[in-house]
């Protein structure tokens, strides 16, 4: 057991670094140090640079599209994509039903679909939350009658992130109002331009649209957009939502953030000192440098678990608890580093909009970033779910 | 010792908390965010003349009830329940407070006009590079004459786009973070080479930067009194957004103790899991605890400088750390509709996150209690 890379990584680790410095788009750079939204285009352009690449899934089986890296090679990618600051990926194709499907579609489904998620020409959203349905997602109420060959659908979901801009959804629907709750649901693959889909934003704290109600009302669905079995897709929404937990942890972006807050508060002056000099604030990067450490040591030991053929398990939610709560403390020490220009409300460069923030360029998203951020420990299973998760599966309580 | 309010202030609090449960509930707020100057100028005036209640922290002879600081704190627990966009604490208590120890001219001139709510008043005294530190100022008031000249930028000024005064902090001499040379003004907002951006913040108030360009002020805007005074106003202001804090809190814990009764998962209101029950419990501990330290501060405020600021620090850094755990798992408490503009509890949410560092972190306070009392 060691630490080091073979010569065989530190030579895949030059080309990874290589590749991102030619090829990162130039109009991206630097949009993700501000904290600006991210428009569709902007996600889309960095995706497919590495769909060209055949960079953009790793964790696929290669026969699909993945690039059949080491687990090695993938902590190098998603460190030598952090480091570089890139844009992150729309999970909700690549990393939820991509998988989804790859493991429980038809031959079919699999032709169809996962090219396409692939290459980004459809943007995917997730039908999971209902209005009464949060952290009890089992109780979801969004029916699906079967009328011939199609489902007639009708219901409401919510937090349905990125909606807006979504080509297909997948959406967990109840197709035996019978059945005990987790047995009578399945899993759809529905056309977002399908008649009788509504999409309405919500605005969240930071004033950004992330998220929305999507209203379904008669919309028929082929029944070959089911994926596994009819009244079994609770079992498909178990396995997305454990590879969910993984990828949420997010240790190579909070390495990353980290290292901006230290940045800033190089910056900021505290008295005749920058403020990282002060012993409080100081103490208080040390504190979260030990924790990521003990995170990211903790994602290394699950990650080769699971090139030893052992499938995210429960033990993902350890990995989201901490991910999240770190991802919190992060912007609750940028917001305390910036002092007052954390009051200052910068919407963004809109159209026609030139005018400089208030303050320095760190600080202008800083409390909206802060205020936007309570979402880690909500969503993905709150963090209670998490708890109950570890308490029920792993320690069998 | 009396923990007891007087029928007074007991009154004040009733005619307060009525007016604005009549006229500031969350849709209104929220409408008067969107006029073009971030707030309903009817609701100042008819806190002034309606209901007579701006002059609570005044002497009679100036006009007002003879109050003081506990009259402030009532007023902005009560303000801070509605999250009320009005500048009572720039124009009352901090802008007040300054006039109470202003010559006898000034105090008769502007002590009336902020009772009739004609005044309003902004301080600016934070800039870029100060952080919490009253006495690292850059902004100069050079000798001109009779007058001064003032030049510098001064940092998110609250309520400045609204202010008829501003109360400024400025160097008449000394170095950057010298205490000595640090003085107070009070002057009109409209003098020529006074340049302002104006922005709203995040918790829904109206700010600017402000940039004095060689504005000629007269030398009896001079408030004397130096750094010692300018002390003494930040922590009467700090006392009263600890009184914000109570009334903030109180209201994020009352609608995540109703929020947890109604909304129900796994068959039954998640209000019946111990694991929320115990949170809600601790919620209240903390939401006690800012009541407690508010008054604790705000009593203390007569004390010698020194025993005052120690008070005030304990006070601000406990209120800073027990809001930012009733913010935090209020929210968290509430789920994704916690994080959205539809429910109040985010909004109140962004409110008690500014109270944690406005006048000074946790860090700050901590600091500079351990500085007054901790020698070794």
């Amino acid at each position: 057991m060691h630490l080091d890379f073979s010569p065989e990584d530190l030579a895949f680790q030059q080309e990874v670094r290589a590749f991102i410095a030619e090829n990162y788009p130039a109009e991206l750079r630097g949009k993700q140090d501000e904290g600006d939204e991210l428009s569709k285009e902007d996600f889309l352009s960095w995706h497919k640079v590495l769909a060209k690449k055949g960079w953009v899934a790793p964790a696929w089986p290669v026969e699909y599209g993945g690039t059949g890296w080491t687990a090695t090679q993938r902590y190098i990618w998603s460190e030598e994509t952090a480091r570089a600051d890139c844009i992150r990926l729309m999970p909700f194709g690549l990393s939820m039903v991509g998988p989804v499907i790859y493991t429980f579609g038809t031959p079919e489904q699999k032709a169809k679909y996962l090219p396409r998620i692939l290459s980004g020409e459809d943007w995917w959203c997730q039908g999971y939350s209902e209005p009464g349905s949060g952290s009890d997602l089992a109780s979801l109420r969004t029916k699906a009658v079967r009328d011939g060959d199609h489902y007639v659908v009708n219901g409401q979901k919510t937090w349905t992130t990125m909606a807006q801009h979504a080509d297909w959804g997948f959406f967990l629907v109840r197709t035996d109002p019978d059945a005990k709750q987790q047995e009578g649901i399945s899993f759809l693959l529905i056309d977002m331009k399908s008649p009788g889909i509504t999409v309405r934003p919500i605005i969240t704290l930071g004033g950004e649209h992330e998220v929305n109600e999507v209203w379904l009302e008669d919309v028929r669905v082929p029944v070959e957009n089911r994926v596994y079995e009819e009244n079994k897709g609770w079992t498909c929404a178990k396995f997305l939502l454990a590879h969910e937990r993984t990828g949420i942890a997010g240790v190579a972006a909070s390495k990353r953030g980290i290292e901006k807050v230290k940045t800033i508060a190089r910056a900021e002056m505290d008295g005749d000192k920058p403020l990282i000099a002060n012993a409080f604030f100081k103490r208080k990067i040390a504190e979260l440098e030990m924790d990521l450490t003990a995170l990211e040591f903790t994602e290394l030991r699950s990650l080769a678990g699971e090139s030893a053929g052992k499938g995210p398990g429960p033990e993902s939610s350890l990995l989201k608890i901490k991910g999240s709560e770190i991802q919190q403390r992060l912007t609750e020490l940028t917001l305390e580093a910036v002092g007052h220009y954390g009051a200052p409300y910068f919407r963004g460069f809109g159209e026609g909009d030139n005018e400089h923030p208030i303050g320095p360029d760190y600080a202008h998203r800083a409390a909206p970033t802060y205020f936007n951020t309570r979402k880690t420990t909500i969503y993905g299973g709150s963090n209670e779910i998490q708890r109950n998760i570890i308490a029920k599966m792993v320690l069998g309580l | 010792m009396d923990f007891s309010y007087t029928e007074t202030q007991g009154m004040l609090r009733d005619t307060l908390a009525r007016f604005l449960a009549d006229t500031y509930d969350f849709e209104t707020r929220k409408k008067m965010l969107l006029r073009p100057e971030g707030r309903d100028p009817g609701i100042w005036q008819a806190l002034a003349t309606e209901l007579g209640i701006l002059g609570a922290p005044f002497a009679e002879e100036h006009g007002g009830l003879g109050g003081g600081a506990l009259e402030n704190m009532i007023m902005m627990e009560e303000l801070g329940k509605v999250i009320a966009i009005e500048p009572y604490l720039q124009t009352v208590v901090i802008g007040g407070g300054a006039m109470k120890r202003a010559p006898g001219a000034m105090a008769d001139a502007v002590i009336p006009e902020i009772i009739a709510g004609n005044a309003v008043i902004a301080w600016a005294y934070a800039e870029p590079q100060g952080r919490y530190d009253l006495a690292n100022i850059r902004t100069t008031a050079k000798a001109d004459g009779a007058g001064f000249v003032l030049s510098g930028h001064k940092a998110v000024v609250y309520a400045a786009p609204w202010a008829t005064h501003l109360l400024v902090t400025a160097r008449t001499g000394g170095s950057t973070r010298e205490r000595a040379g640090v003085e107070l003004f009070l002057i009109d907002a409209t003098l020529p080479g006074i340049v302002r951006r104006d922005y709203p913040t995040v918790d829904g108030f109206q700010a600017s930067e402000i940039y004095f360009e060689n504005v000629a002020i007269p030398g009896d805007a001079h408030i004397p009194g130096g750094i010692d005074l300018i002390e003494l106003l930040a922590d009467e202001a700090t006392m009263a957004i600890c009184g914000e804090a109570c009334g903030v809190s109180r209201k994020l814990h009352e609608g995540t103790l109703d929020y947890i009764k109604q909304r129900k998962q796994f068959g039954q209101p998640i209000g019946k899991f111990q694991v929320l029950q115990h949170r809600m419990a601790d919620i209240f501990i903390e939401v006690e605890q800012i009541a407690s330290m508010a008054l604790m501060g705000t009593l203390k405020l007569d004390l010698p400088a020194d025993e005052r600021k120690a008070a005030v620090s304990l006070a601000k850094a406990k209120v800073a750390r027990s809001i930012n755990f009733v913010g935090q798992n209020a929210i968290q408490t509430h789920g994704g509709i916690g994080i959205t503009v539809e429910l109040a509890i985010g909004h109140y949410f962004k409110r008690a996150t500014m109270i944690e560092n406005q006048f000074g972190s946790a860090d700050f306070h901590l600091g500079r209690f351990e500085d007054l009392t901790l020698a070794a």
